[in-house]
């Protein structure tokens, strides 16, 4: 019978959960888009245990991560910073991970991996410009969807700056921008490349070096990874499950955890 | 009740509430008070007599005690902008009157008590007792505070005497440094941040006193030059000359010895304290010092003050010996908290540490203020090594000897949004810690004044990153020794 752990990400503007088998098989996982501070916590946990056909008991440990993680603390056995759950599911999907970015709702984390464990970060100050937050603001301004700004961007032709690190100043450079008719996709590549500069001043902090990974729901945004890779000058390897990375990674501490106590 | 403290800390606590009696008595009885940045020369208003207060110390103690934000927007209000340091914001407010003062009820003359200050009621269980009415804890109503509103001395003083104008008076905050005397004269060195040239001038035109200035110039060197000694000798002199002018005294060649060798056994004994954080576990922490700043601060060219660090070098002694410590946890990790504190919050800075047994064995800020000299010519020297006015070679072997000689497992940076000179270079300092020292490092934003500059979630996150960091780190080095 295998070992179930689950692990719980409750980040500013999702929450997503993993259930594994064994630490090495994904059996279900869930994503609510709604985050820390509503009811998004317990659904994405009731959706993952039901797309499991599994109960609460069937699960052996919990781990909660994210900037909700200690709302949590009924539901898992223990809580850990989403900086080590991120590195642990980057070395997952990508064993030969040096280092991590992650740029999640309201924050960018740079991680400096070392024989698959995290040993030095940098993070975003207060200022949310480079987020998702920024992206979803920008987005909410062209009139697209989120979902669509890399496609959009990537027909551009011409480069708009966003000189603007404040997400407030720069949305109105965009709404600038519109007022001249300058093309959206322009736009939007310009949004992409500022956002690249931002998070890459912060990854060269910390050193970057090969294998370049990026997570989080930003790195499904194909626009920012490639401007990223520019700036770095580094190839950037994304997973299809990058917005599940802090859950995998708090499932895989669930299970190390799991191990350690039941060694004996 | 009060929590017992050693011999030691009691005297250290006598010496700056006498420091700070004496100067409101000076003040009482019509003599001069000065103000001082912390790094001024003070043996040179000790030759004099002088009685003097230090604003970095005095701001450090308001927002300690949570009326920074209230001083800093009346500094706001009068101008002074949200970027400029936030001691500096404080210092101005209270050099133009405002102060932080308890609301009055006219009528009754009584405080108004805010509902929502105190702290819960707890029963004989100790455990906290929920009011049935609202389901919130009940509030211990010996622990009540009155609403803080801000005041302002000279409109008071323009009021006509009676009624309103004692209890305006009576009601400004009752501690220390919400109590110190107006300035008649300043006294700026710019070592310890170039913003004190500033901050001073600004203080000296509001009041239309005298500003006596040494300036330190940044060092881009290890060494000091002799044409830098020769510089700050000359300046020196003129600042003699202008307090004699000031005092109407002659400058008094033998108290100033006094001073000096009085500053040079108060640091002294002040950097063997420090020392002791090298002991593991430490019998004494970073934060522990930190709130001795005050005295090294205030009382450097004092005997009392030298006395009271020799005496509480004497309860470290003993604390070895016993094996007792005043952190409150096991020690787990030891770090180094690079930068000022935040003070008005403390609490929240110490509570993700204390949770992850992190003890803070090594901090920067402490021992920077130990100047230890021989002649006036190493005196100029070593006014001249401020971590502010030093190059970053020199502020980067400071901190990895402290850190090596305090035995780290990381670094805590504090992005400090008061103070842009240091926190502009620790970017590269932290890259400099981890490759050199071997260690994790985090920074998080905050400030040493104004609350509205930290987020207490976005801090334990960084504590905690640094935690599971450190322990990764241990665990790859008892790897590679297997």
């Amino acid at each position: 019978m295998p070992v179930y752990t689950l692990g719980i990400d409750i980040g500013s503007t999702a929450s997503k959960c993993v259930i594994l088998a064994d630490g090495k098989d994904i059996v279900a996982k869930s994503l609510i888009a709604v985050g820390a501070g509503t009811s998004g916590p317990q659904r994405a946990v009731a959706q993952v245990l039901e797309n499991a056909g599994m109960a609460k008991d069937d699960i052996q440990y919990t781990l909660a991560t994210g900037y909700g993680r200690n709302s949590m603390l009924e539901l898992a056995d223990e809580q850990m910073s989403e900086l080590s759950c991120h590195g642990k599911g980057a070395v997952f999907l990508f064993p030969e991970v040096h280092t991590v970015i992650d740029i999640g709702g309201q924050d960018v984390k740079v991680l400096k991996i070392e024989n698959g464990m995290m040993t030095n970060f940098v993070m975003n100050d207060k200022c949310a410009a480079g987020t998702g937050r920024f992206l979803d603001v920008m987005a909410r301004v062209l009139e697209v969807n989120v979902e669509d700004l890399g496609a959009l961007g990537a027909q551009s032709t011409r480069y708009v700056g966003i000189s603007s690190t404040c997400t407030v100043f720069a949305e109105s450079e965009v709404i600038s921008q519109l007022a001249m008719d300058t093309d959206k996709r322009d736009i939007i590549n310009g949004i992409h490349k500022s956002v690249a500069m931002r998070v890459s001043g912060l990854a060269h902090r910390v050193g970057v070096k090969d294998m370049v990974v990026m997570t989080g729901g930003v790195a499904q945004n194909t626009g920012v990874v490639s401007a990223l890779q520019t700036e770095l000058g580094h190839t950037i390897h994304t997973s299809p499950l990058t917005q599940y990375n802090g859950a995998l990674g708090a499932a895989l501490f669930a299970w190390q955890k799991y191990r350690k106590a039941h060694k004996s | 009740m009060a929590k017992a403290v050693s011999p030691g800390v009691a005297a250290l606590r006598k010496v700056v509430d006498d420091v700070h009696a004496k100067a409101r008595q000076a003040k009482a009885e019509g003599k001069l008070v000065g103000w001082s940045s912390s790094k001024f020369p003070c043996e040179l208003a000790e030759a004099f007599d002088l009685d003097v207060m230090y604003p970095e110390n005095q701001a450090a103690g308001i927002a300690a005690n949570r009326d920074g934000e209230l001083m800093c927007q009346a500094a706001e209000d009068l101008g002074y902008d949200n970027d400029i340091c936030g001691y500096a914001r404080i210092s101005l407010a209270y050099a133009a009157g405002k102060r932080a003062s308890r609301k009055i009820d006219f009528e009754t003359g009584e405080y108004v008590i805010n509902p929502n200050s105190g702290k819960p009621l707890k029963g004989p269980d100790g455990k906290v007792i929920i009011d049935p009415e609202t389901g919130k804890p009940k509030k211990d109503p010996k622990t009540l505070q009155p609403y803080t509103v801000l005041d302002d001395i000279y409109e008071i003083e323009a009021l006509p005497e009676g009624r309103e104008k004692e209890l305006r008076k009576k009601a400004i905050k009752p501690y220390r440094q919400m109590q110190i005397p107006q300035p008649d004269f300043v006294l700026c060195c710019n070592n310890i941040c170039n913003c004190m040239t500033k901050w001073y001038e600004n203080i000296a035109r509001m009041r239309n006193i005298p500003l006596i200035m040494i300036d330190i110039p940044y060092n881009n060197t290890v060494d000091v030059h002799d044409s830098n000694v020769a510089y700050v000798r000359a300046q020196f002199d003129a600042a003699i000359k202008q307090l004699e002018e000031l005092t109407g005294k002659k400058f008094d060649e033998e108290k100033f010895n006094r001073a000096c060798a009085n500053a040079n056994r108060t640091a002294s004994a002040w950097l063997r304290v420090c020392d002791y954080l090298q002991y593991k576990p430490a019998p004494y922490s970073g934060f522990d010092l930190f709130n001795h700043m005050a005295d090294i601060v205030t009382a450097r060219g004092k005997v009392e003050a030298a006395e009271a660090f020799e005496l509480l070098e004497k309860d470290l002694e003993q604390a070895v010996k016993n094996g007792t410590t005043t952190t409150p946890f096991p020690e787990k990790y030891r770090v180094m908290f690079e930068g000022i504190p935040c003070w008005p919050k403390l609490p929240n800075l110490f509570k993700p540490l204390k949770a992850n047994g992190v003890n803070v064995t090594a901090v920067v800020y402490a021992p920077a203020f130990g100047f230890v000299y021989d002649d006036l010519d190493s005196m100029c020297r070593a006014y001249y090594k401020a971590p502010n006015s030093v190059c970053i070679e020199q502020g980067v072997d400071w901190r990895e000897g402290i850190c090596r000689a305090n035995k780290v497992d990381g670094v805590l940076v504090h992005y400090n949004r008061s103070c842009k000179p240091w926190s502009g270079y620790m970017a590269e300092m932290q890259r400099r810690f981890t490759d050199d020292l071997g260690v994790p490092t985090a920074g998080f934003d905050g400030d040493q004044a104004d609350p509205r500059n930290f987020n207490e979630a976005q801090y334990e996150t960084r504590v905690q990153g640094l935690v599971e960091a450190m322990e990764a780190n241990q665990a790859a080095k008892e790897a590679a020794e297997a």
